[in-house]
């Protein structure tokens, strides 16, 4: 019987091995590449162990490094990093194989360090999840920026120095300038690291002060992609698109927006929030993000950039569904997490394999190639479709909650800002499909895409099928994280 | 003899690198000299951690010189605060000697290298007296073997490149304009209290609250130690004494040189004057802490904007050294505690760039500027990745040493209700980011030339551990932070 415990440290670890291992074993490339999908499928084992164990309602501590008096990096399980560390380890799988067939159709160089850059990403998006305390999060949130730039960089050229900089200047600018300071300050005001389910700042803090010390959790956690520090997530398209797909679709900015959620939920509380309306300014600000960027997908033609400003708004939802401030809406934010990753991920696997299959990357290249390639354009049609929140997709569960806890608020303009917010992603994503099927073709370009990226594309747009009707079990995490079982 | 060992710890620390700096320039031979110098600093080393085991269960340790009671004779004292930079400098110079094996006949002509471990050996005897001692005046005297002892190896890389003339030059003359004023002030204490003896010294200036000498010598003794420490706008010698020193000598000056005088600043400050409170209180408010502040942001900014690596690793000193003074000005126990784990912190952080740096010097065989280190990361493996890591022990990112430092200043600035210092603090670390990646960028993205590199143990050894400290003491700190803070409850007491 493996405690939960052991399996907290098998999720975590085994990303760690597989990156410790990948440079010894770099001459066998069978074993090198399929070492991903292994360590992926233990790290998930793990965290469906560790989510059954949170729907038990187990409380468990792990503390793993004392580092000194009152500051250690210690891990446990919440209701909604069990989702965070399910979603991020299950989709590494197929992400590990569908990037096995990237870099092989793409005839990349140093796939060696790739592969062992990617893992350690993971690892640290999945310490991330199961964060015990606030030091803890911020420590694996570096290292997530830090183990990402060398896989955003990977072809070491000037396009790619660039967007770098650009990367890293604002996330590691964001988050050392406003987010360490806002951890110690709740540090220094509650007299500890922790974190607890109904917020630990309640009395603790000049209710006038609570907004500011929320402005400079919000910008500091770059990661959430809100308006103004969004710029790099576009820039940090110019990665391999496997890096684009898990990383900059899935585990860095659900990181980001699953830090955000914990601050709200664990670190202020919807209570608190509520009471005072700290977060008043978050919803306006949210919504503004959410608008803007799909207004601005709409006008990106290079298919990875309209990707990356929908993630943007997507993002916005989360953050929306936090600063709503009601259960419901926090709800819908945690939901929103689990269904837009399989959703974007699809998506961007397709964008992936068209790279690879006819090196195209522009939406208005794209007329006509929907019957030589049917089925990849098939899952795109399936994954925006989830995102747009049709049922019966994953994504229209997420949407419906985020609407009720809307009207839940009385901010009923919200609801407003969801609906305009459908539309235009129903015209930015349905255009690619469109093109594909309806277009008349321009260029003679054949499509060949290979198997290691067709079936790992296929199989998470089906599991965006899937999860509209499993999502029970996520769905009783949600209402455990807001207090309601 | 463990007992007239153990006894006799405090002046041993001293006396063995300066009897051995004697010997050594007798030997002619490149490799028994460095023998008998690394053994020296080892035994140094080891005496120091035996010195730190003492000091854990005496806590004080008070050693008259020659059996001369004080306040009358010389007295050494070693306590919870003396310890941390003995340690320091002790182990810095021990490895740094590692490291010189290889680089030093690369810069300096064959007959010339006993004597540059003889002055090594002495500086470091001056730097270990400055911290050991607890007289005010053998104080001046250590400060003046350290200063004269530094000004001749820096003058030693004038067989690399003359400049290095210039810039001992002008480390001679401001590091004795330095040591002059610190003597006038203790001739002017000494005038109205008639003793040297630190101790005694704090406890006769508390009946004379507002004397006018006991400003003035109290000035000119703050003023002279900030020359030496480098406090911003006092640090003019430094930049060019560390990028023309001979390799191996940069490294010992930048991770020890500055530390000793900023123990002897806070030394000043919290203890001999602990008695004039309103002194103290402005001191640090209108005049250490604006310096701190600019100095950490001049310091960056110059860093950002220079093109000679060991210049820029300097200019970046400057602001570290903002960071410490800024810790004293605050002044609460929390802070001053955060001031001395940056101390600890930043010998290692320096010690392993100034390797690493020139590690990459030795192999490109040119003037390490910024161009010139294009693509050596793909060369260079090992190298590069220890400077990877000291170089985000120096950002202050999480899981290195450096991070600790910051957490602990930002924290004691936080709780002394001053949160727009602590943002200060953060835009300048985020700005060191800039130039810590700007080298990071040219050696992992550019194309350099096509050369083969293969890394030598001997020199990448000493990397290699020090880099090792800067992650152990990011997951271990609590030998650091627990050190720092009893330090900091010594010298300001629990009245704060």
């Amino acid at each position: 019987m493996i405690t939960i415990e052991n399996f907290i440290l098998i999720t975590i670890l085994s990303p760690l091995i597989v990156c410790v291992l990948t440079p010894f074993i770099s001459n066998s490339t069978i074993l090198r590449d399929f070492l991903g999908p292994i360590g992926g499928v233990i790290s998930s084992w793990g965290a469906f162990n560790i989510m059954s164990s949170a729907l038990n309602n187990q409380n468990i501590n792990l503390e793993i490094v004392k580092i000194a008096e009152g500051i250690s990096i210690g891990f446990e399980v919440t209701p909604l990093g069990a989702i965070f560390g399910l979603v991020a380890s299950f989709l590494w799988i197929f992400a590990a194989i569908y990037s096995v067939g990237y870099m092989r159709g793409n005839k990349e160089k140093n796939q060696t360090r790739f592969y062992a850059f990617y893992a350690i990403a993971v690892h640290a998006a999945l310490c991330i999840a199961y964060a015990g305390d606030l030091l803890t999060l911020f420590i694996f949130y570096e290292v997530l920026t830090f183990s990402t730039y060398p896989l955003v960089t990977h072809k070491q050229n000037e396009m790619a120095q660039k967007a770098g900089r650009l990367y890293m200047s604002i996330l590691v600018g964001s988050s050392v300038i406003l987010l360490l300071p806002a951890i110690v300050w709740v540090w220094v005001a509650t007299g500890s690291l922790e974190m607890s389910q109904n917020g630990v700042l309640d009395g603790k803090i000049d209710v006038a002060y609570a907004p500011l010390l929320l402005a400079m959790f919000v910008f500091g956690i770059g990661k959430a992609a809100l308006m103004p520090i969004h710029k790099w997530l576009p820039a940090a398209m110019v990665a391999p698109t496997p890096v684009s797909a898990l990383l900059h679709a899935v585990a860095v900015v659900k990181a980001g927006v699953f830090t955000m959620l914990i601050i709200l939920t664990n670190v202020f509380g919807i209570d608190f929030l509520a009471k005072t309306g700290a977060s008043e300014w978050l919803i306006w600000l949210a919504s503004l993000t959410l608008l803007a960027t799909s207004i601005i997908a709409i006008f990106k033609d290079d298919l990875k950039a309209r990707l990356a400003y929908s993630t943007i708004s997507q993002l916005s939802y989360i953050t929306l569904g936090g600063a709503l401030a009601t259960s419901m809406a926090t709800q819908g934010a945690a939901l929103h997490i689990i269904t837009h990753a399989a959703g974007k991920i699809t998506l961007f696997f397709v964008a992936g394999a068209l790279y690879v299959g006819a090196k195209i990357t522009k939406i208005s290249d794209l007329n006509g190639h929907g019957k030589s390639a049917s089925l990849i354009f098939l899952a795109f049609f399936i994954g925006s479709l989830s995102i747009i929140g049709v049922p019966p997709m994953a994504g229209s569960w997420s949407k419906f909650f985020l609407m009720l806890g809307a009207a839940d608020s009385g901010y009923l303009v919200v609801i407003g800002v969801f609906c305009v917010s459908t539309i235009l992603n129903a015209f930015y994503l349905m255009e690619i499909p469109a093109r594909a099927f309806f277009f008349k073709k321009e260029r003679e370009v054949s499509v060949k895409i290979p198997k290691l990226i067709l079936i790992p594309t296929l199989i998470t747009s089906f599991l965006t099928i899937l999860l509209f009707f499993c999502i029970e079990p996520f769905q009783n995490l949600t209402s455990m994280m807001v207090g309601k079982i | 003899m463990i007992d007239i060992l153990t006894k006799n710890l405090p002046i041993l620390v001293v006396l063995c690198p300066l009897i051995t700096s004697l010997f050594v320039v007798l030997i002619p031979n490149i490799f028994f000299s460095w023998i008998l110098t690394t053994l020296s600093t080892f035994i140094t080393f080891l005496f120091s951690i035996l010195l730190y085991q003492e000091i854990q269960i005496q806590s004080h340790i008070s050693y008259a010189l020659g059996k001369w009671m004080p306040p009358i004779g010389i007295e050494y004292i070693i306590d919870k605060v003396a310890i941390i930079p003995i340690i320091i400098i002790s182990g810095i110079s021990f490895f740094a000697t590692i490291f010189a094996y290889k680089i030093m006949p690369e810069e300096i002509e064959k007959k010339s290298i006993s004597k540059v471990y003889s002055l090594w050996l002495l500086a470091i005897a001056g730097l270990l007296g400055l911290v050991t001692t607890g007289d005010a005046f053998n104080l001046f005297v250590f400060l003046e073997i350290s200063s004269l002892a530094s000004v001749a190896l820096v003058a030693m890389g004038a067989q690399k490149d003359k400049q290095a003339l210039v810039a001992a030059y002008n480390y001679l003359i401001i590091g004795a304009v330095g040591a002059t004023l610190y003597v006038i002030g203790v001739g002017l204490l000494y005038g109205i209290t008639g003793t040297l003896n630190m101790e005694d010294l704090t406890n006769r200036i508390s009946d004379l609250n507002n004397n006018k000498a006991l400003i003035a010598g109290f000035g000119f003794m703050i003023i002279g130690i900030m020359v030496k420490a480098a406090v911003f706008p006092l640090h003019i010698w430094l930049p060019r004494a560390y990028a023309y020193a001979p390799s191996a000598v940069s490294v010992l000056l930048a991770a020890t040189a500055t530390k000793a005088s900023l123990y002897i600043l806070a030394r000043i400050l919290f203890s001999v004057f602990e008695n004039s409170e309103d002194l103290i209180n402005n001191t640090l408010l209108y005049v250490i802490l604006p310096l701190s502040i600019i100095a950490m942001f001049a310091g960056t900014i110059m860093a950002i904007y220079e093109k000679d690596i060991k210049r820029l690793l300097a200019h970046s000193s400057v602001a570290q050294i903002g960071y410490i003074t800024l810790a004293f000005a605050i002044g609460t126990k929390a802070s001053i505690a955060a001031g001395f784990i940056h101390m600890f912190n930043h010998a290692i952080i320096k010690g392993g760039l100034f390797i690493a740096i020139t590690s990459l010097g030795f192999f490109i065989q040119k003037r390490i500027t910024i161009n010139n280190l294009s693509g050596l990361g793909r060369v260079m493996p090992i190298t590069f990745f220890c400077f990877v890591i000291c170089s985000l022990s120096l950002a202050g990112l999480p899981l290195t040493a450096g991070f600790i430092s910051k957490l602990y200043l930002i924290k004691a600035t936080i709780s002394s209700d001053a949160i727009w210092i602590a943002i200060l603090i953060l835009i300048s670390s985020a700005l060191s980011v800039v130039y810590l990646w700007k080298m990071v960028e040219v050696m992992w993205m550019r194309e350099g030339r096509k050369i083969v590199i293969k890394e030598n143990p001997a020199i990448y050894i000493s990397l290699i551990i020090i880099t090792f400290f800067n992650i152990y003491f990011g997951f271990d700190a609590s030998l650091v932070v627990n050190g720092s803070f009893e330090a900091a409850e010594k010298l300001i007491g629990d009245l704060k």
